[in-house]
């Protein structure tokens, strides 16, 4: 059977714009804002209703932290240890360095099989590395099989969220494309769909059933990896990826080196954290766990490509490695006010929210516009923070990769305010000279509403700004307190500027 | 619990009135000294403080902080205690200047900065855990919601002490805001640099506001307060905004 290219649209993100210009794009998409309020707010309750059931939240959220940190101090020992177990258990081990040597690995082990489909279950690490489109180049179709990452094929659309790919649409979206493209690449939707959910999973149930029983050759990623048993462990709620694992002859796992967990035991805390925070259910319908092959009994041919793809350039960092303690279970995403409002899509990347803001500049590097946007992505208010079972500070990591930003040059003119804020702030004259501005101006406009000033469109297009007051508080505290300070000694003139010789900072910030 | 007298302390008390409300708005420190005066402490101003350099640090300028830290805890190091009108600034006295101060590389700043940001309370921190009065004699007959600004809510994890502090005011009829944990938009620089973010979630925000049916909008934090009060200015709600300060300061005799 042939089927033509599923994918009309490439799902690259290359060449995405910045941040800021992608929001407003979203934003202006009010169906697509709708439909993120109510599914972010839903999945917020049910996580936060669930993550309170449990007394022991924050030694979990410890207990998984540490297990993970662990593993990433001990990296290479775990790694070469997860390798041993699992070729004891007849698996084949393969490393890739890059999105390229694990894509390659992958289309030489298909066409091995001569096979020129390969049923996919839903995989972060595959769509990092663009694997379906390189499947694609090389003549082989990839057919995501989790019902949401098929309604984002079908819409030849990218996942706008890492656990719930298909965020952005609604059920009646969801219809017109099961009806418009499931006949393009296989079994047909009833021609008398609706946008009942039964009968949407039903739809998409028989599509995929076809899939499931004809494919050879299946590719997953995994959730963990079990260093002292080589155990691989997938987590899903709907058992499509539990056909892919164990029906075909042939199961490839590209899996993410930060995926190492040290011993079975570590398994128990993250078997809790997962579930609670990703879709606020207490335990997810299905964990697959395969170790290897084993006669007559799923796979009888298992590849394992272990993928680095910038993960060691992370972990070489003391404070940005703690990214690498990511689990995927976006409830990052779900409490980010940003992420709320936007959608997955203006993070340019597969991985979007806050999460998305501190991994990809740091795999990705910061050389691009997108990159260098994501870290200010974020309003810093620390809700993800909260929210992460494995305790990513979020936040710190924003502000450390904003400093990157900026050393590399940031924005020029940012830049110069920057510095000459800094040097009006380090002085007290100084910043007593720029107030005595602010309140002239104040007098100026005399209490009068200021609804624009040039140059600060950002911020007055849509909020008015606030008036200068008349007198700073430096001024009003000297009127008051005749002058004394806290040495009790009269200090500065009447007007509360001591000395107030000015000049401007030049652009390294001192004084001429 | 009841007002305080002179006599209960003898705290060696600083204001840090941030460099923002010092420029921008002067009537939260300015409220924040006649609470505290009129609650017994004795509260000084040293006039060499300007600014905590958080603009700097989250816009990635922590190198260009440093100074900033280090005058910070020249100027208030001798203090028992320093009070801020801010819970934004406050974290970031307390969040971010052990960091600025290890990026230094000077370990002498680094301990410095251990001793002294331990002693910098953001206003309700100081009057619930260190004067231990909820009740500060406020009069204030009014309709007010409150919105727990981010740094003050998961920073400093102030929790409900701004909220004891409203409820005893006399007169007060304080309602409860949809959505308060939710961050108004304005983060810094964020409100320029993503600014259709921004007044997305300040629109937000604002709207939650509104539907409360108050009169008065209060938070610790006036950066918070003139982005909502900014949008809420610009719908002409009628909507005013007052700091935390201003509200506790107020009384029969000497309204806000």
């Amino acid at each position: 059977m042939s089927i033509g290219p599923v994918q009309e649209t490439s799902a690259t993100f290359v060449g995405m714009p910045a941040f800021p210009e992608a929001a407003r794009e979203a934003l202006a998409n009010t169906q697509q804002r709708t439909n993120l309020r109510n599914a972010t707010h839903t999945i917020r309750a049910k996580r936060a209703s669930v993550v309170a059931e449990v007394p022991e939240w924050e030694a979990l959220r410890v207990a998984g932290a540490q297990s993970k940190d662990e593993a990433l101090h001990h990296l290479g020992d775990y790694l070469e240890h997860l390798e041993a177990s699992l070729v004891a258990n007849g698996a084949v081990v393969h490393w890739a360095r890059d999105a390229d040597e694990a894509n390659r690995i992958v289309i030489d082990i298909a066409r091995s099989k001569e096979v020129d489909e390969v049923v996919k279950v839903k995989s972060m690490a595959t769509q990092e590395i663009e694997l379906n489109e390189a499947l694609e180049a090389a003549g082989i179709n990839a057919w995501e099989t989790d019902l949401a990452e098929l309604i984002v094929q079908l819409g030849h659309d990218r996942p706008s969220h890492i656990l719930v790919p298909a965020i952005h649409r609604n059920r009646t979206e969801i219809r017109d494309i099961f009806i418009r493209e499931m006949g393009k690449v296989g079994r047909p939707a009833p021609d008398d769909l609706t946008d009942d959910p039964a009968g949407l999973a039903e739809a998409a149930r028989v599509h995929l059933r076809e899939k499931f029983l004809r494919a050879k050759v299946a590719v997953s990623g995994a959730n963990f990896a079990i260093a002292d048993t080589g155990t691989l462990v997938v987590v899903e709620s709907e058992g499509n990826g539990r056909m892919c694992l164990t029906l075909p002859e042939t199961l490839i796992s590209v899996v993410g080196i930060e995926k190492v967990l040290p011993t079975w035991e570590d398994l128990g805390p993250m078997l809790q954290l997962l579930p609670r925070s990703s879709t606020g259910e207490r335990m997810n319908p299905y964990t697959t766990m395969w170790s290897g092959v084993h006669e007559g009994d799923g796979p009888q041919e298992v590849h394992v490509i272990l993928l680095d793809n910038g993960r060691s350039h992370v972990l070489a960092d003391s404070v940005g490695r703690q990214a690498l303690r990511c689990i995927r279970c976006s409830a990052c995403l779900n409490v980010c006010p940003v992420y709320e409002r936007t959608g997955g899509h203006a993070y340019g990347s597969v991985y979007p929210g806050p999460i998305g803001a501190i991994l990809n500049p740091q795999l990705r590097g910061t050389a691009s516009e997108i990159d260098q946007s994501l870290p200010y992505a974020s309003s810093l208010c620390g809700a993800c923070f909260d929210a992460c079972p494995v305790r990513i500070n979020i936040p710190e990591l924003l502000v450390q990769l904003r400093g990157t930003v900026a050393q590399q040059g940031g924005h020029r003119a940012e830049s110069a305010a920057m510095k000459a804020a800094a040097w009006v702030l380090s002085d007290p004259k100084r910043l007593a000279v720029a107030q005595k501005g602010a309140t002239t101006a104040g007098r100026l406009i005399g209490g009068r509403t200021i609804r624009s000033v040039p140059g600060l469109g950002a911020w007055t297009d849509a909020r008015d700004l606030p008036t200068p007051p008349k007198e700073t508080f430096r001024q009003w505290w000297v009127r008051e307190h005749d002058g004394r300070d806290g040495d009790g000694q009269a200090r500065g003139r009447a007007d509360g500027i001591p000395g107030s010789e000015g000049g401007l900072p030049d652009s390294d910030g001192d004084e001429r | 619990m009841t007002a305080m007298t002179p006599r209960d302390t003898d705290l060696r008390v600083a204001l840090f009135a941030t460099c923002f409300n010092d420029t921008m708005w002067p009537e939260a420190p300015k409220a924040t000294v006649r609470l505290l005066e009129r609650l017994g402490v004795s509260v000084e101003f040293p006039m060499e403080q300007t600014c905590c350099g958080q603009m700097l640090t989250n816009t990635g300028y922590a190198g260009e902080a440093v100074p900033l830290v280090a005058r910070f805890v020249d100027v208030f190091g001798d203090y028992d205690a320093v009070v801020a009108p801010s819970g934004s600034c406050v974290g970031s006295v307390r969040e971010q200047h052990p960091m600025i101060a290890r990026l230094s590389g000077d370990p002498g700043l680094a301990s410095e900065v251990e001793r002294v940001s331990p002693k910098v309370y953001e206003l309700s921190e100081f009057l619930v855990d260190v004067l231990q009065v909820t009740d500060v004699g406020a009069f204030f007959p009014h309709r007010v919601t409150y919105h727990p600004t981010c740094h003050s809510l998961r920073m400093l994890r102030v929790g409900d002490r701004p909220l004891q502090l409203l409820r005893a005011v006399r007169g007060i009829d304080l309602v409860d805001l949809p959505g308060a944990e939710e961050c108004c938009g304005f983060g810094g620089t964020f409100a320029m640099k993503n600014a259709d973010v921004s007044v997305a979630m300040g629109t937000d925000k604002a709207q939650h506001v509104t539907d409360t049916g108050a009169e008065v909008l209060v938070a610790g934090d006036n950066s918070c307060l003139a982005h909502i009060g900014g949008i809420l200015g610009r719908q002409r709600s009628g909507i005013r905004r007052m700091h935390l300060a201003e509200i506790l300061a107020s009384t029969q005799e000497n309204p806000s």
